[in-house]
């Protein structure tokens, strides 16, 4: 035995494993390698053995990890020697630590020359193995010629032909220009010939390449692979050393097909018949089988056969089946199939024709990104690139945002690029490309790249239709209270252009847009900052008559910039400041920007980019090459799409305040968009008219909900919620127009979704409303998901918010029709004013056929959405407790009729609420002193204090003390408490709504309780 | 050009066989198949065998304790290597008998060879094993 001889490798190996650390393994190592060193510097007393053993180990400290940078000569040194072992040892160590440029292999080259026209066969084959792995141009130069006969030569055994089918191979790759291959096609004919399967495997290896560079002349071999692929299929002649688990040499079956995809047809139609029986047999008779290794072979044939098919198949004879196969297979269990079929079925997009029937699988390929498996959902991701067209992109970019929250951090910057790419290549209209993107910059903002928000400023800029959209967007994302940078410059730079476009609407005059845009300012970088700086100075020029207030604001900034260290922004804050004193001869100079040359998206160029290292033959890249962007061009397809501009469905946002002033200045919004939709290239396009109608009255007459809230004030409340609750209660039974009947109670959802975020608020036949809710302090993000469940598109879609007093509430825009199977987010921004239990109610209808479908929904935007649990010490609770003294600051109520729970069901459900149970403050444990804040825009954050004394005689009531800094949150708490308290919080079973009102103590426990402490501080 | 490398690592991460078909510097090695080794190691058995990674295709196998690991391109079949992999062991196998991490540990040069006669130039030279193991025997013969 080679190493049983080598008894210093073995104990080396041994002291290896055995470090317990790497640190150990670092000493041991340099330990051997300074022995080695020193070994080889008296080489003369080296014998050919020791200088064996002593290579292996440098080869096994590089395997470990470690840098060898001498020694490389004695393994060259090998190489020359007489006997086989060390002959052995050299070429192989040296073919592992040298690479083809190395100066030492020069010195061999002789000697490896002298191995391979020897006549000792083992030698030969050592030698052609290591120039095949290493050999660079001088070995092409040398040995070529030599190579070449002995890979054709007939007294050639085959173990030394198949060694050099792929040393020519190498050579052959590495210098093309050196290593002829003139007329060598009959001879890689002749080599097809050959029976021993070994030097076929390696022979077809060397075909590929040469197949790859110039097909038209090796046709000749064409016919001949067919013939391999007959014998190998038919098990014709197979020894079974070449048979893996009763399958015919399957590497050299996936290696033959392979050089046939290299061919761009087959034309000899004999040739293609057989051919096409083989596949046919290949695709039908691929059973699933037990055996792992066998199912592995047999499918790794089959998957050749089926990219071989979707290569050569012009006729699409066997597609359907092919298409079938995979359709079959991206569903299966066995993960490495699916893998397969997903990245097949990429590749067969290429194939025309098919594309319709591959979208029949887009619900699976759906779920494959949400695959347990990353490699699996990389495959699902691309696919879904590929096949994205006009008629699914929204499906897709919506299923790709959704995935972008919960994707791994190293697919998210590629996704981010894919769905950006798709919203601008396939969007059905501009707004929904706007959204698309900010939606990817508030999602992801650290992997959207620049390229991605100057694309979508460009291409704003381009479309002014879509300016007072984007300006519309740009300002709600602005009222999020933490955005991404990226999203601060976008917005910046979109309403420093058009933020006067938005002028009359609420929120947006010049010093408003300017306030919420500066707030950033303290928490972004340099380079945000240059931009806000022209922002400021376009909202300045745009602000006419100009607003002394304002200018003084914006001048001081930009004299303070003006000594910033930064070049850019000094050099901004300098120039804006003296063209802003301009006046009116600025306004030129910080006129609109004019529109962008049209261009080829940049981020197409980097998707292409990107993809340089992936398949050559993908889809992807393909696809991207031939359809440049068309997103310049939507705008013109609008009445082709069916999908109406944005202009017009601007206004289907309700004011939060039923004014007088409020309704007016909705009035001149209406006005204003009426205008811009005169813009509209579009001349007809009913829709604007009929909202426009729809609405006017609406705004003005109000909605029988709306009225009845205007009348009430804060402390009204309960009545007012009483209201609401009752219309809502008719409406869906007194609605005869409605023959669409909901599916499960909406009652129900809507006090399930009280207490979670996201769930279902409305179904229907038809339309699945889902609702997906973030709180933070007193505001609110509520999107709504209007989902249209069917194969019809959902017209007519009006959402109409009544807000009540307390709420402020901006729903974005709805569009006016819901396409088949789709699905739209409508963003609904919430502000709470103040304490109160009413209820908002979005008030939506749609058309289904012949349907109308209205409902009245109360929305899950009740008082316990403002909490924020707190807890609180017994330092801090007691002191607080006693300065709330009495009414109306601290109020206190018997509660009956409780629904019967235990204390720790209790405290869970306070927990919920979210309320802080603090144990252990009320010595009495039947007790529970709970604490939470409150956030409203009135009261801000305000602590509540609520304690709860139960009796565990009668579990069924209790008496609440509830106290807090305003007298509105107390009652409204308190109110609130008591509803969940109760056995059903209905309208019946509410409490009579009797004006806060003091009850004494009087509960006999009251006194004797152990915590008289707290008793005591009850007035 | 098919296969790029070839990778025997065991669980915790330790090489044990390593071939390279491309050049790449010692540092280029390390950092990738800890890369890799990182990858593959927290996948389970529920998931597929192929890893991409950078410009490679993982194509991976777990035996016992010992994971192999062959990166390719984009001109080869996922499972056909899948089952090359499981060809190499049964050589492996039937030279050594019941071959275990520690044959190829303390046979680092046949393991060597055995892989020499299977792949050459990034290319399946051989797939019969008694093709493979002769020059083996010839070895032990010497």
């Amino acid at each position: 035995m080679a190493l049983s001889g080598m008894r210093g490798l073995s104990v080396f190996i041994s002291d290896i494993r055995n470090c317990p650390n790497k640190e150990q393994e670092r000493l041991r190592v340099d330990k051997e390698l300074g022995n080695v060193r020193t070994r080889f510097k008296n080489e003369k007393g080296l014998t050919h053995y020791e200088k064996k053993k002593y290579v292996w180990k440098m080869l096994y400290i590089y395997m470990l990890g470690y840098d060898v940078d001498f020694g490389h000569m004695e393994a060259v040194s090998l190489i020359s020697a007489p006997k086989y072992p060390e002959k052995q040892v050299g070429y192989i160590v040296t073919a592992c630590l040298l690479n083809e440029n190395h100066d030492f292999l020069r010195l061999a080259i002789n000697a490896i020359r002298n191995d391979v026209i020897g006549r000792n066969e083992t030698f030969q084959c050592l030698a052609l193995t290591l120039v095949g792995n290493i050999g660079g141009r001088e070995f092409a130069e040398s040995l070529a010629p030599d190579v070449q006969k002995l890979l054709i030569s007939s007294s050639c055994r085959p173990l030394v032909r198949k060694k050099a089918a792929l040393c020519l191979l190498r050579l052959y790759r590495k210098n093309p220009d050196v290593v002829i291959v003139d007329g060598w096609s009959d001879r890689m004919a002749q080599l097809l010939d050959e029976r021993d399967l070994g030097v076929l495997t390696s022979s077809m290896s060397l075909l590929v390449a040469l197949v790859a560079n110039n097909h038209n002349a090796y046709w000749i071999c064409l016919p001949k692979c067919v013939k391999i692929l007959e014998r190998l299929s038919r098990n014709n002649d197979v020894p079974q050393e070449y048979t893996y688990y009763g399958i015919p040499s399957p590497w050299l079956q996936v290696k033959t097909m392979r050089a046939l995809q290299y061919f761009p047809t087959i034309e000899d139609p004999n040739t293609r018949r057989s051919l096409f029986e083989v596949l046919q047999r290949i695709l039908m008779g691929t059973d699933v089988v037990k055996n792992v290794n066998k199912n592995n072979a047999s499918h790794a044939v089959l998957f050749e056969a089926l990219a071989l098919v979707m290569h050569l198949d012009a006729e699409k004879e066997m597609m359907s089946q092919c298409v079938a196969l995979l359709g079959k297979f991206i569903a299966v269990r066995e993960p490495n199939i699916r893998y397969l079929g997903l990245e097949n079925m990429t590749r067969m997009l290429m194939v025309s024709d098919v594309q319709d029937i591959i979208k029949r699988h887009q619900a699976q390929i759906i779920t494959s990104l949400k695959d347990p498996d990353i490699s699996i959902r990389r495959r699902a991701l691309d696919l879904l690139y590929g096949m994205c067209d006009v008629s699914n992109a929204k499906d897709i970019v919506e299923e790709l945002l959704q995935y972008l929250s919960t994707a791994d951090f190293t697919m998210r910057e590629e996704l981010s690029l894919k769905a950006a790419i798709l919203a601008e290549k396939f969007a059905p209209d501009l707004s929904w490309y706007v959204d698309v993107i900010l939606q990817l910059i508030d999602k992801a903002g650290d992997f959207v790249s620049d390229d991605i928000w100057f694309r979508v400023v460009q291409i704003v800029t381009n479309n002014e239709d879509l300016q007072p959209y984007a300006a519309v967007k740009a300002r709600e994302y602005l009222d999020k209270p933490a955005i991404h940078e990226t999203m601060v410059k976008v917005s910046a730079y979109i309403l420093g252009e058009y933020s006067h476009l938005l002028a009359k609407r609420p929120g947006c005059n010049p010093q408003e847009i300017f306030s919420i845009i500066h707030e950033k300012l303290p928490t972004v970088s340099n380079s945000t900052i240059a931009i806000l700086l022209s922002t400021y100075a376009k909202i300045l020029m745009h602000t006419q008559p100009p607003d002394p207030q304002l200018q003084n604001q914006i001048w001081a900034i930009f004299h303070k910039y003006e000594s910033c260290i930064d070049a850019e922004i000094q050099q901004r804050a300098v120039e804006y400041f003296t063209l802003s004193r301009k006046g009116a001869a600025s306004v030129d100079i910080m006129a609109e920007m004019p529109k962008f040359p049209e261009r080829q998206s940049a981020l197409l160029k980097k998707a292409e980019d990107t993809e340089a290292d992936t398949a050559e033959q993908s889809a992807i890249k393909l696809r991207a090459q031939q359809q440049t962007s068309n997103a310049l061009v939507v705008t013109d397809q609008h009445p082709a799409n069916g999908y109406p501009p944005v202009s017009q469905l601007g206004l289907v946002k309700v004011p939060s305040i039923s004014t007088v002033d409020r309704n007016s200045e909705d009035q001149g919004v209406t006005q204003a968009n009426g205008t811009l939709s005169v813009v509209d290239p579009q001349p007809l396009e009913p829709s604007v008219d009929v909202l426009g109608d729809l609405l006017g009255p609406l705004r003005i007459d109000g909605p029988p909900g709306a009225a009845a809230q205007s009348d009430h004030n804060l402390i009204s409340g309960p009545e007012g919620a009483t209201y609401v609750e009752e219309t809502l209660a008719l409406a869906p039974v007194g609605d005869q127009t409605n023959n669409v009947q909901p599916i499960g109670s909406i009652a129900e959802r809507f006090q399930d979704l009280c207490l979670k975020d996201s769930g279902v608020l409305y179904e229907d036949p038809y339309i699945q409303i889902g609702i997906k809710a973030e709180w933070r302090a007193h505001h609110g993000l509520l999107l709504l998901f209007l989902g249209n469940k069917n194969t019809a598109p959902l017209v007519s879609v009006q959402a109409l918010i009544l807000p009540p007093s307390h709420l402020k509430i901006e729903l974005s825009l709805v569009p006016e029709t819901i396409p088949p199977r789709a699905q739209v987010q409508c963003p609904l921004e919430i502000i709470n004013l103040g304490p109160s239990r009413d209820v908002a109610v979005l008030d939506f209808s749609y058309k289904f056929g012949t349907d109308v479908v209205n409902v009245k929904l109360r929305l899950p935007a009740v008082l316990n959405k403002f909490l924020q649990p707190i807890s609180v010490s017994a330092e801090e609770f007691f002191p607080q407790w006693r300065s709330l003294s009495g009414p109306p600051l601290k109020l206190q109520d018997v509660v009956r009729g409780v629904r019967p729970m235990s204390l720790a069901e209790m405290a869970n459900l306070f927990t919920i609420f979210p309320l802080t149970v603090s144990p252990g403050l009320d010595p009495n444990a039947n007790n529970l002193v709970v604490s939470t804040t409150f956030y409203s825009e009135r009261t801000r954050a305000m602590l509540c204090l609520v304690r709860i004394e139960t009796d565990p005689a009668d579990r069924t009531q209790l008496r609440m003390t509830v106290a807090s800094g305003d007298p509105t949150l107390t009652f409204e708490l308190k109110e609130f408490l008591k509803e969940q308290l109760v056995s059903i919080p209905t309208i019946s079973q509410r409490p009579a709504t009797a004006p806060p009102q003091v009850q004494p103590t009087t509960s006999p426990t009251a006194l004797s309780d152990p915590g008289a402490m707290l008793a005591g501080l009850l007035h | 050009m098919g296969i790029r490398f070839i990778l025997m690592v065991n669980k915790q991460g330790q090489t044990r066989l390593a071939q390279y078909y491309e050049y790449l510097t010692i540092e280029e090695r390390r950092a990738l198949e800890g890369e890799i080794v990182r990858k593959c190691l927290t996948r389970t058995e529920q998931q597929c065998s192929f890893v991409e990674h950078r410009k490679y295709k993982i194509v991976y196998r777990r035996y016992a304790s010992l994971f192999f690991m062959v990166g390719i391109d984009n001109e080869e079949n996922e499972l056909a290597i899948l089952e090359f992999i499981h060809l190499v062991v049964e050589t492996m196998d039937r030279h050594f008998g019941n071959v275990c991490e520690l044959d190829i540990m303390f046979h680092l040069e046949k393991a060597h060879f055995m892989l020499e006669e299977m792949v050459m130039n990034g290319c399946i030279v051989e797939t019969s094993k008694s093709s493979i193991l002769t020059p083996i025997q010839l070895m032990d013969r010497a």
